[in-house]
């Protein structure tokens, strides 16, 4: 009674905590611009099951990529366990969802199996991140902050399959004539050590259901918030091509105006601002995507501009607009601001110039985000509203007003090549 | 390969006899104007002519899709491009575009249907791999015998629009073999020149994309670099004179290469 009392006590906090951090969060998403409209459930639900749960963007780096996949699949049979812990704990129970019989056993067995393979794949991803110098792990957008983050959160996971195996070492130590499940690991572990383990049952389940608690609520704060994050991210991906970049139907309905004079006007749907120049001015979408992305780095390693020196980092442009709602979101909120913005502040037009839109971070990216589409949102925001495009892009834009045509050549000349 | 006026139909010229083409060619600005490109204009005019396509190009009201400009955030620019050649595709009833520029063919397919221009949108390199699936662009001679080739995939025609396998079908289907880049498919490298890019100079950093990219190519040591995008042909033809290596590598576009197999 008292374990069920002191467990429900736990489980309020760390409701009340979480729901305080989406309840912040909440504020801030309505600080942004509505995104495109998510339709084709169907499809959705495939591209999820493809992307997220069958990790085939991971992939494509194959040997890190099967680590993760493997930690990954590993977190959702292990998640099943976690509810059941909270389960028994909440109703002072015992392996509550044992009578699910052959289901449970595969659920155990592979949950005690990825316990072990997480601990070393954790181990080998967090030396690979303090020994190891790769690339990608590397940038001015990777703070010290950033790897303390994933150093921590790297811990966490660990801890969390180190107290699970105590638990379920315990459990089976505890109950010599027969228990509920499988656990090939455990039980090994158990006729290895050859002394009395059922001490660590409860330990191993306070520790591991008390770590999933803290967990849960550093993660709004954290990088790995990716993990609640990144499957939802990729259901409400973009779906369309990676180069259609859309229309900007507010323009649509100007050049309409001007296209066609007696056109009535429509004041009430006057835009504030072409464009993207500071956080309120991008789509929930993109805001969620600055969330959920655990800065990976592999857009940022396959950038053209990135590879050949210069300042743009796509991972950078997502890090930044995370951070600068996490500095005006408090006080966008009660209405103040602080008269900094995005660009400038964080993103300098030298990195939004060096796109070249070739979508290599946006293919690579394994939960979907597309960072062409925002360093665009921000050209227009320097053209349309600041005219502050680069010379030449300006002479650019002329021809093609005076010629149709990007280059000074006359249209009368359409048809030259044909002469040879 | 003579220098001789090709003949090629224009739409207003058709509509003038009361005559509707099956396809339009959209040639694009660099089609037009770019002195290396336009061979590759014609020489895909010759294979359309070669297979006695009904075709016409608008020649004179062409304009820019809007493409560069779109990318370099001048979406009013843009949208006026698009309206206003809506207006004259739609007044000429065109159905089926084909495209050699894969920026113009991603805009006009992707892009313009939600401003009120709804086509069928066909990559030059789709088409010249189903002529040949079809049997009807017969490829018997080599021209290149004993020569060796790689394929450079424009972002814009492979990554956007996934389309890999045309283009290196239609190579094979007179090389015989493409040798992959350490960088192709899905994972290739830029040219350097999209979103822009083109129109003005590079920010500052260690090196330049083209050059990147070329050296990549010049290790995997082949005789040709095949491209499908006037912007990578001029990337990669430069990146190829600035290390010196004309006399060993030339860059071919997909339709050159069927031009010269047919000998046209």
């Amino acid at each position: 009674m008292t374990k069920q009392i002191l467990f429900l006590i736990s489980l309020a906090i760390t409701l009340g905590v979480f729901a305080w951090s989406v309840k912040r969060l909440w504020a801030f998403f309505k600080l942004t611009k509505p995104s495109y409209p998510i339709r084709n459930i169907g499809a959705r639900i495939s591209h999820t099951l493809d992307i997220a749960f069958g990790q085939t963007k991971i992939f494509r780096k194959p040997v890190i990529g099967l680590m993760h996949a493997l930690v990954f699949w590993g977190f959702l049979v292990i998640t099943l366990g976690s509810i059941e812990i909270v389960i028994d704990g909440a109703f002072g129970l015992e392996r509550s969802f044992a009578f699910t019989g052959w289901f449970y056993d595969v659920v155990m067995a592979s949950g005690d199996v990825f316990a072990l393979l997480i601990i070393v794949f954790i181990k080998a991803f967090s030396l690979r991140r303090s020994i190891m110098r790769i690339k990608r792990f590397s940038g001015v957008e990777m703070s010290p902050k950033s790897y303390w983050d994933a150093q921590i959160a790297l811990s966490f996971i660990g801890l969390l399959m180190l107290s699970l195996l105590a638990f379920n070492v315990g459990y089976i130590s505890n109950h010599p004539n027969g228990y509920e499940g499988v656990y090939p690991v455990s039980a090994a572990l158990v006729n290895l050590i050859n002394m009395d383990l059922g001490w660590l049952q409860e330990p191993g389940w306070w520790i591991h259901i008390l770590l999933i608690f803290i967990f849960a609520n550093y993660l709004p704060y954290s990088k790995h918030f990716h993990v609640f994050l990144s499957v939802p991210n990729v259901f409400l991906a973009n779906l369309e091509p990676l180069t259609k970049y859309p229309n900007l139907e507010s323009i649509t309905k100007e050049v309409k105006l001007m296209l066609d004079p007696e056109a009535a006007y429509d004041e009430s749907e006057e835009v504030s601002r072409f464009g993207v120049k500071d956080v309120q001015d991008v789509s929930w979408k993109n805001y969620m995507d600055s969330l959920a992305c655990t800065q990976c780095g592999r857009c940022t390693d396959v950038c053209p501009a990135n590879i050949t020196g210069k300042l743009l980092s796509p991972r950078k442009i997502f890090v930044d607009l995370r951070k600068r709602m996490d500095e005006i979101g408090p006080l966008a909120v009660k209405g103040k601001e602080d008269g900094k913005s995005l660009i400038r502040d964080y993103i300098s037009e030298e990195e939004l110039w060096a796109c070249t839109t070739c979508n290599a971070c946006a293919q690579e990216c394994p939960i979907d985000i597309s960072h062409p589409n925002l360093i665009m949102d921000m050209r227009r925001y320097l053209v349309m509203e600041e005219a502050a495009a680069p010379a030449e892009l300006n002479a650019m834009f002329t021809n093609i007003e005076n010629n149709g045509a990007p280059w000074q050549f006359s249209p009368e000349d359409r048809l030259k090549w044909t002469e040879g | 390969m003579t220098d001789k006026k090709l003949h090629v139909p224009v739409m207003a010229d058709l509509a003038a006899k009361g005559e509707k083409p099956e396809y339009l060619y959209w040639v694009g600005c660099a089609g037009a104007f770019d002195d290396r490109y336009q061979k590759v204009a014609r020489a895909f005019a010759k294979i359309l002519n070669h297979l006695e396509v009904s075709y016409a190009v608008l020649g004179k009201e062409e304009s820019c899709t809007g493409d560069a400009a779109k990318r370099a955030g001048n979406e009013m620019l843009f949208q006026m491009q698009a309206m206003q050649n809506i207006d004259v595709l739609n007044g000429y009833e065109v159905n089926k575009i084909i495209c050699t520029c894969p920026h113009c063919y991603n805009t006009l397919k992707n892009e313009y249907p939600e401003l009120g221009g709804n086509y069928d949108v066909i990559n030059y390199t789709e088409f010249l791999d189903e002529m040949i699936q079809a049997g009807k662009l017969k490829l018997e001679n080599n021209p290149f015998k004993g020569e060796t080739i790689t394929y450079h995939d424009p972002c814009y025609l492979g990554r956007g629009n996934k389309i890999y396998d045309a283009p290196r079908n239609v190579v094979k289907a007179v090389f015989g073999d493409v040798k992959e880049l350490k960088r192709s498919r899905s994972f290739g490298l830029c040219c350097g020149a999209g979103g822009a890019q083109m129109f003005k100079e590079a920010e500052k950093g260690e090196k330049e994309v083209n050059i990147e990219r070329t050296e990549e190519i010049i290790e995997r040591k082949v005789d040709k670099v095949a491209s499908a995008c006037p912007f990578c042909m001029t990337m990669l033809t430069d990146g190829i004179k600035l290390k010196n290596k004309e006399t060993e590598l030339q860059n071919l576009d997909v339709a050159e290469i069927i031009e010269k197999a047919l000998e046209l």
